[in-house]
């Protein structure tokens, strides 16, 4: 391939170049493989990862069928497979997480973009960058001996004696069980969801503020103009820390109690789908129960591609809406 | 920091799980090559036993330096899937093989036992200075939730003196698949029908009641940050960590405290009932001094080795662990074999051939 470019070219040559490299540089052409066939090697690596999931599972898909869903029942030694308390629990934990870190992490973006003096956002937002690079299983151990300790003596009691009535809150105070999971899940998502979202509000152009402030809107109306900007970042940042949470393993397992049962009450041992593949498939000799556990790992790619599905559908109606109103 | 590097980590169990899965497929694969001189075994399986045949493996490359021994802790169930898959030269199981994995096996696999271990309840009760006393009745009650208090009157039988509170008592068991929970379990359904017939026997059971914790370590998390849990741990875990540990009534009526010792004691005294192929469950034994919630550990090889060469240094390796390498075993928290069953592992390493011909 050392011709000269717009020298002589075989006919064959040409036509293989050409679609490569419209230009007919040689260079261009090389790189533009490398780059097909990265993306190519990713596609085949999410391929093969469901065949062999869905290979694996056939025993078990061909014993349970549809019942492996809304079964309760995880009983190894009577060879009874049911995925519903998993699917529960890995659903739950991650609204929990939700629920609380998405108005922590906008409080920390906005503040930090809007309003900290720069001496002030630059070490916060590196402190924050480094909570997301802390391995999980630290936390979890930090989840067992400081914050399980600090639910059961001063979080957990307080609830239930004022909130004891709702189903949610009622049961054995003990700090470990699904509210802690999402708790520790929380923590470990916010500086995600914080660190997107505050790059998605530093993006937003200052031309935005400042047309807001000229029309004499306050700060904090200057702030809802960014926001509704930003809203498609902000909501893929949210379903960034979604999936992180899910597939979350080490440190829910550590302080969830990891009972496979449903129960309405947030104080009660729970388990999620990461959690009883790392705990069960290390010791699974049987066939039905190692084809269960990878059942359940395929569910886990399901439920994680339904979220990412819905994700950009959500995004991307956001986005034409807010076109929509720029036009308008 | 750029969006990539906060992708959602959502699949990294998956991929974990992939990679096993396709490393169970490609499991046709021949096993470690030999060459240079240098025998290479390789071998996987249990946890427990992994820091005593790290150490023995280092112990015995001084004394061999042409064999290199390779032993990766993968647990019982990777151990079994591998040997039976003829991956590595020999596996590791803290639980016997059961008959239906033996069936499902290339050629005769034979249990050689090399140490004992043990399983002790821990607690933690504020109030509660002395070790506590447990009844094996008891004990399955309060692992099934039939006995919810620590005032329990049949707790309070059996711990006379001892004050203890009228508080809830919160389990708490392995939620890993482990061959400690199977030890706990079998023991479980040899002491109560009930639990025999709701829960059995299993290395991750279905378990009626409590917390799940992750290894040895997050069983003794829990207990220790919570009051008034029941739970169980290795001993060798239990005596590191100088948690407290249950006194159990032995099937001879005796309260014995976990102890090397006592767990010799009860592989001695159930030598008679040990049958031919050294597959056997020494919990709940008769022994005065047996500490009942106690067992083997094995190494599994196949009767017929395929290459002499391997073969005859894994059954000089095997020779040397069960004799040369036991007085390891009390420094790191295991149980030595008792004698006759030395005695009997002995031959069972002596019947080990290739193509016909002996190897020791």
């Amino acid at each position: 391939m050392d011709q000269p470019i717009g020298g002589r070219r075989s006919p064959l040559n040409v036509n293989w170049k050409h679609l490569l490299s419209p230009t007919g540089n040689t260079g261009d052409a090389v790189f533009r493989g490398l780059l097909f066939i990265s993306a190519l090697l990713m596609v085949l690596i999410v391929g093969a990862m469901i065949l062999a999931l869905a290979a694996k599972s056939m025993p078990s898909i061909r014993q349970f069928g549809f019942h492996f869903l809304t079964s309760s029942e995880w009983n190894p030694v009577k060879n009874e497979f049911g995925a519903l308390p998993f699917i529960y629990g890995t659903i739950v934990s991650s609204l929990i997480a939700l629920v609380i870190s998405v108005p922590l992490s906008l409080g920390i973006a906005i503040f930090l973009v809007e309003q900290a003096p720069r001496q002030l956002a630059r070490p916060v937002t590196f402190l924050i960058e480094l909570l997301a690079a802390i391995p999980s299983v630290v936390y979890g151990l930090w989840g067992i001996f400081v914050l399980a300790p600090f639910l059961r003596i001063h979080v957990e009691p307080p609830l239930q004696h004022w909130l004891g009535w709702l189903p949610l809150f009622k049961g054995p105070i003990t700090g470990i069980g699904l509210l802690t999971g999402g708790i520790i899940l929380a923590i470990m998502v916010t500086p995600i969801i914080s660190a997107v979202v505050r790059d998605v509000l530093a993006a937003v152009p200052g031309s935005q503020r400042e047309a807001a402030l000229a029309l004499g809107a306050t700060k904090w109306e200057t702030t809802r103009v960014v926001l509704v900007n930003g809203a498609p970042g902000i909501a893929g940042a949210v379903i960034l820390g979604l999936g992180r949470a899910i597939g979350e393993t080490m440190a829910v397992t550590m302080v969830i109690g990891n009972r496979a049962h449903i129960s309405a009450s947030l104080f009660e041992s729970s388990y999620t789908i990461a959690s009883v593949i790392a705990n069960e498939f290390t010791e699974a000799t049987q066939d039905l129960y190692l084809s269960a556990l990878v059942e359940l790992g395929l569910i886990l790619f399901l439920v994680t591609f339904v979220v990412n599905a819905i994700a950009r559908v959500l995004v991307w109606n956001v986005t034409r809406k807010m076109s929509g109103v720029g036009n308008a | 920091m750029s969006l990539s590097t906060k992708v959602a980590r959502a699949g990294t169990p998956i991929a974990v799980l992939v990679i096993a899965v396709f490393a169970f497929a490609c499991s046709g694969a021949s096993g470690p090559s030999t060459g240079g001189g240098t025998i290479t075994l390789q071998g996987a399986g249990a946890t427990f036993p992994n820091p005593l045949y790290q150490k023995w493996v280092s112990e015995y490359g001084k004394l061999h330096p042409n064999v290199r021994i390779d032993y990766q802790s993968i647990g019982s169930g990777g151990g079994i899937k591998q040997i039976q898959a003829q991956t590595v030269d020999f596996g590791a199981s803290d639980a016997p093989m059961s008959d239906a994995d033996l069936k499902a096996t290339p050629g005769e696999l034979l249990h050689i036992p090399t140490v004992l271990g043990a399983v002790v309840v821990t607690y933690n009760v504020a109030s509660i200075t002395q070790p506590l006393h447990l009844s094996p009745e008891v004990l399955a009650d309060i692992f099934l939730g039939n006995v919810k208090k620590w005032d329990d009157a049949r707790l309070k039988q059996d711990n006379p003196g001892i004050n203890l509170p009228a508080a809830d008592i919160t389990v708490v068991h392995r939620a890993d698949g482990s061959g400690t929970s199977y030890v706990f379990t079998d023991y479980l359904s040899k002491v109560s029908t009930e639990w025999k017939d709701k829960v059995g026997t299993d290395k991750s059971p279905k378990w009626p009641e409590g917390q799940g914790g992750k290894g040895n370590e997050g069983v003794t998390g829990q207990i220790k940050q919570q009051p008034n849990t029941i739970g169980y741990v290795e001993l060798a875990y239990a005596v590191q960590n100088k948690l407290p540990a249950a006194l159990i009534k032995n099937a001879s009526g005796k309260f014995v405290e976990p102890s090397i010792d006592a767990v010799t004691a009860a592989a001695a005294s159930a030598s008679a009932q040990t049958p031919d192929d050294l597959r056997v469950s020494i919990t709940n034994s008769a022994g005065e001094n047996a500490y009942p919630i106690s067992s083997y550990t094995y190494i599994l090889a196949y009767k017929d080795q395929k290459n002499a060469e391997k073969g005859k240094a894994l059954v000089d390796f095997l020779w040397w662990g069960i004799h040369d390498g036991e007085q390891f075993a009390k420094d790191l928290q295991y149980a030595p074999l008792p004698a006759e069953i030395v005695k009997r592992a002995e031959a069972k390493i002596n019947s080990i051939t290739s193509g016909g011909k002996p190897l020791r």
